[in-house]
């Protein structure tokens, strides 16, 4: 996709609480191919940060290779991004956040990367509830070496070539469920009205918050037959429900019926509210999850909303009982013992 | 065998788990204490219990702590491996163990003497406990070794008095088991024995620690925050060194929490990546690890030396290829960290050959990897990291700052007069600044990537962009020369001959030096500390005919390294080496050299024929 962008904005755009305006969350263009998915999850992470008031340059964006990978050059230019290596993104994010735990972090990776390459790290960030957002941008494809079957992609999915996919699928969601993520999420790229509000929640949430956005490749896996396509996703999408993100600042104005909505508040003091369309659904109970997930895939169905989240998640940080702050913002007074400790120390070795 | 005072190798055959390793400190330490130079080495199986497990320790008069290995005595504690130890006493060196079960008599030789303890039999007769008769064995014999061997029972004592100091009450019981082995010893046969050891006075102050302790402190002392790592022997002792002194010194007072993160992370690949990531950030992180780690880091190795991100990493290395004798020592990572990665890559090294290099370069390491913007990779070994050293005390200057290189602040970013430019070599020495993320609003940020990128950091896939980025690279390359350490010298007197060595192949080789010089082949000698290599180093092999390379390896790949960075014809440098995972001696390598120069002699006048016409 190559265009110029107009530099001219309307005297009348919006400016958000910290008086930046839509533009100030954008990034360089897209050279991803036209109507792909994730370019429309790159306008999402966007908006999501315009409405949150979040300070760009507070914001580490993180990512591994492939076409997922680019994307955080498309979304918030006035932050640090890091495109590391094939599936070792988490190990990147882990470090980063370690040395600072006041920024916002932001992990971008794709079907190939996370599910396959990078499943390891994947699991071990899982499991260290490493507070930050991991997106998985899922076309069940690998892109940029043309077409090949990713490990998400569905058992008997038809690729563009034509031939079957003859392997189970991964569900991401269900691994990050049984590794005990505190926030699962999956969204459709093109359903923007529930994918905001979940990467909202996402950032808001203290934990990892791991959302699976299914985003079809226009290129290789927009053809009959793949469970991946636009069409297909359109069609199967079952939905547990719309999810509202509520600030803390603000209000809940609107009321529905008893039964029907549920909210979780969060440390912040954000409150997450799912307006049910399966009254007996409970976002906090990870076994539910699970079992809701197994049997949307039986019925041959693409479940999509807010599925687990746990409001009482202790980040790595709290785990570890690192100081509240940044660790890189330590000086020689707090981190040298100096030299009459070092002459203890000598002593103890004579 | 030599039957010296202060001049022999003693050396302890137990069982792997049943405790000796604290009575054969102690023993080791109250030499120590006594002013005498030893070098204890533990040579360990890759086994939590039950195999057998041997410590070793030469004791010398003159100073020398490179490893020599006749043994003259031999504590045999271990019915599994008595055969083989017996073999290896010298003859008229002594054989000290457990006779409350008879000897088998074909393990009998006549020219050495058998020193049989019933140390079995003391232990059923003193003690009822099961696991109390297997420990207080261990400490029985150290007492009898104290009236054999003329130790000061007083600085035995104080040893456990100092080691005990918390759990009083097993000072009495450590003690009696010691008074116990002194008595019989002295009650039953002719002590002390001719081979005996004598205090020496001196002025100069030393520490006892092995090498991964005095990485640690390091990592403390330079305010390494995060350290992300894996186990794997025989590294692991530096990060749990790390963990101990960091629970003692860098707990917050006010609020009882850390000043540091240990994440143990699920390989190396990821505890690369995670001292790559918190750098990247802002914070001193580095890992600990040995060969096999270091194969799989080398992707990430490549992004940080192209990306520019400071790493430092600490190499424990040991027997390789593969996973090698894991418990044995080598020096065979040289190549595989110099060059490691795909593509152009060249990383800093540096050569520690004792516990207080392992500290200072360690300290070092963080400071070199945030001027250059580049991984540092500490290479020491087994023997170095796990092994006690006699060493200098460590030093410190309290008026010392971190160098944080070349880090742009906020305000520093809203004084600049042109566009910042993360990979713009401002200054000309090919090191360009950096941000942290989180700087400032809309000033500094930029994308960290493993692909090329111009000068602003933004992608591309011009050839000529590329050319100049990776110019740029080796032309901060020849400025790390300038900031790496010099080589020493142990002697430089014009010989014609030299011989080159670095990390622990330093103390036998000096030894060695000194021996051939009494034997009237006098070579000059030189100790790499770190590569890329200095001016200095050239200049030593430029003003030499012929020059020995020692190292412990197969390959001779510090020789290697040598002919390619130093443009040395690879006839000039002759490789000495030795590769069975134990350290080399001086006697290897004096042997090796010996036998070496007649060869050498030939060759010469065919070369000074060349150079003269």
């Amino acid at each position: 996709m190559s265009y110029i962008r107009p530099k001219i904005r309307h005297p009348e755009t919006p400016i958000n609480d910290i008086g930046y305006t839509r533009k100030n969350y954008e990034g360089s263009l897209s050279t991803l191919c036209a109507g792909c998915g994730h370019d429309s999850i790159s306008a999402a992470i966007v908006q999501a940060c315009f409405e949150l008031n979040i300070e760009p340059h507070k914001v580490a964006k993180l990512s591994g290779i492939g076409c997922s990978s680019k994307t955080p050059t498309y979304f918030l230019g006035n932050s640090h991004g890091f495109n590391s290596v094939h599936g070792r993104m988490p190990s990147v994010a882990t470090g980063a956040n370690m040395a600072n735990r006041d920024m916002i972090y932001i992990g971008v990776s794709g079907d190939g990367d996370t599910a396959s390459i990078g499943m390891g790290q994947f699991a071990h960030v899982v499991r260290r509830n490493l507070n930050m957002l991991y997106l998985v941008e899922n076309n069940g494809c690998y892109g940029l070496t043309k077409g090949q079957d990713s490990a998400t992609s569905d058992f008997e999915s038809i690729s563009k070539k034509g031939v079957p996919n003859p392997f189970e699928a991964i569900d991401l969601c269900g691994i990050a469920l049984q590794l005990g993520a505190t926030m699962v999420a999956r969204s459709f790229s093109g359903d923007k009205e529930q994918l905001v509000p979940l990467i909202k929640a996402a950032l808001c949430h203290e934990g990892f918050a791991f959302i699976d956005v299914m985003s079809p490749c226009v290129t290789f896996n927009n053809n009959k037959g793949s469970t991946k396509s636009y069409e297909y996703v359109r069609d199967h999408i079952e939905t547990l429900g719309v999810v509202d993100f509520v600030p803390m600042k603000d209000e809940i104005t609107t009321h529905y019926k008893p039964g029907s909505s549920q909210e979780v508040t969060l440390h912040d003091g954000s409150v997450v509210r799912l307006q049910k369309l399966d009254e007996d659904y409970d976002p906090h109970d990870r076994r539910a999850a699970l079992d809701k997930l197994k049997e949307s895939q039986e019925q041959g169905k693409e479940l999509t909303g807010l599925l687990y989240l746990d409001p009482d998640s202790k980040e790595l940080h709290e785990l570890l009982g690192t100081t509240q702050r940044p660790l890189r913002s330590l000086t020689e007074e707090d981190l040298c013992p100096g030299v009459n400790v070092l002459e203890k120390i000598n002593l103890s070795f004579q | 065998m030599s039957h010296a005072v202060n001049d022999f190798v003693i050396k302890f055959a137990n069982v792997n788990g049943t405790g000796s390793a604290s009575a054969n400190t102690l023993f080791a330490k109250s030499l120590f204490r006594m002013g005498l130079a030893i070098s204890p080495k533990n040579i360990f199986p890759s086994n939590i219990q039950g195999l057998p497990t041997w410590y070793e320790v030469r004791v010398n008069g003159d100073g020398y702590t490179g490893r020599r290995d006749d043994i003259d005595i031999m504590v045999g504690m271990n019915p599994q491996s008595m055969a083989k130890d017996i073999k290896e006493v010298v003859s008229g060196g002594y054989f000290v163990y457990d006779n409350s079960k008879p000897l088998d008599l074909r393990l009998m030789r006549d020219d050495i003497n058998f020193i049989g303890l019933p140390l079995t039999d003391i232990c059923l007769r003193e003690y009822d406990d099961a696991r109390q008769r297997q420990l207080f064995k261990n400490v029985i014999y150290v007492g009898a070794l104290a009236a054999f061997l003329n130790i000061e029972f007083d600085v035995l004592t104080k040893l456990i008095h100092d080691q005990f100091k918390a759990k009083e009450k097993l000072i009495g019981p450590n003690v009696h088991a010691l008074e116990l082995g002194f008595q019989y010893a002295s009650d039953n046969f002719q002590a002390p024995w001719p081979v005996r050891v004598e205090r020496i006075e001196s002025s100069k102050s030393r520490i006892l620690i092995d090498g991964n302790t005095a990485c640690a402190l390091g990592a403390i002392y330079a305010g390494a925050t995060v350290a992300a790592w894996y186990p794997i022997t025989p590294s692991t002792s530096v990060v749990d060194a790390y963990e101990t002194y960091a629970k003692r010194l860098r707990i917050d007072p006010g609020s009882g929490e850390k000043n540091f993160a240990i994440v143990q992370a699920e390989d190396e690949l990821s505890a690369m990546g995670m001292v790559i990531g918190a750098n990247w950030n802002g914070a001193r992180a580095f890992t600990a690890t040995s060969g096999p780690g270091v194969s799989l880091m080398s992707e990430f190795l490549g992004l940080a030396y192209f990306a520019e991100i400071p790493v430092v990493l600490i190499n424990i290395q040991r027997a390789g290829p593969s996973t090698g004798m894991p418990t044995r020592s080598q020096q065979s990572d040289i190549l595989a960290c110099a060059y490691a990665s795909h593509g152009d890559t060249k990383h800093v090294l540096l050569f520690p050959s004792s516990p207080r290099e392992c500290f200072d370069m360690t300290v070092a390491s963080f400071d070199l990897a945030e001027r250059l913007q580049t991984p540092v990779i500490l290479l020491s070994d087994l023997d170095l990291g796990m092994n006690d050293w006699i060493s200098e005390p460590f030093a410190w200057d309290d008026s010392r700052r971190y160098d944080r290189g070349k880090v742009l602040s906020a305000e520093q970013l809203e004084s600049l007069e042109q566009p910042f430019g993360r990979y713009l070599d401002v200054e000309g020495d090919g090191i360009c600044y950096r941000t942290y993320p989180c700087t400032h609003p809309t000033k500094g940020a930029f994308f960290t990537r493993g692909t090329s990128r111009d000068p602003y950091a933004i992608y591309t896939e011009d050839g000529s962009l590329y050319v100049e980025n990776m110019e740029r690279l080796n032309k901060k390359w020849e400025t790390t020369k300038s900031y790496v350490p010099a080589p020493s010298f142990y002697a430089d007197n014009g010989a014609r001959y030299g011989m080159i060595y670095y990390g622990t192949t330093a103390a036998p080789a000096e030894e060695a030096l000194d021996k051939l010089a009494n034997t009237g082949i006098a070579l000059d000698g030189m100790r790499i500390h770190a590569f890329p290599f200095n001016k200095e180093v050239e200049n030593f092999i430029k003003n030499h005919e012929m020059l020995f390379v020692v190292e412990q390896n197969r390959d001779g790949q510090m020789q290697t390294l040598l002919v390619t960075e130093c443009g040395v014809a690879p006839s000039k440098l002759k490789s000495i080496l030795n590769y069975d995972g134990m350290p080399v001696t001086a006697h290897v390598i004096q042997e090796k050299i010996r036998n070496a120069l007649p060869e050498i002699d030939n060759v010469l006048p065919l070369k000074s024929k060349t150079i003269k016409n």
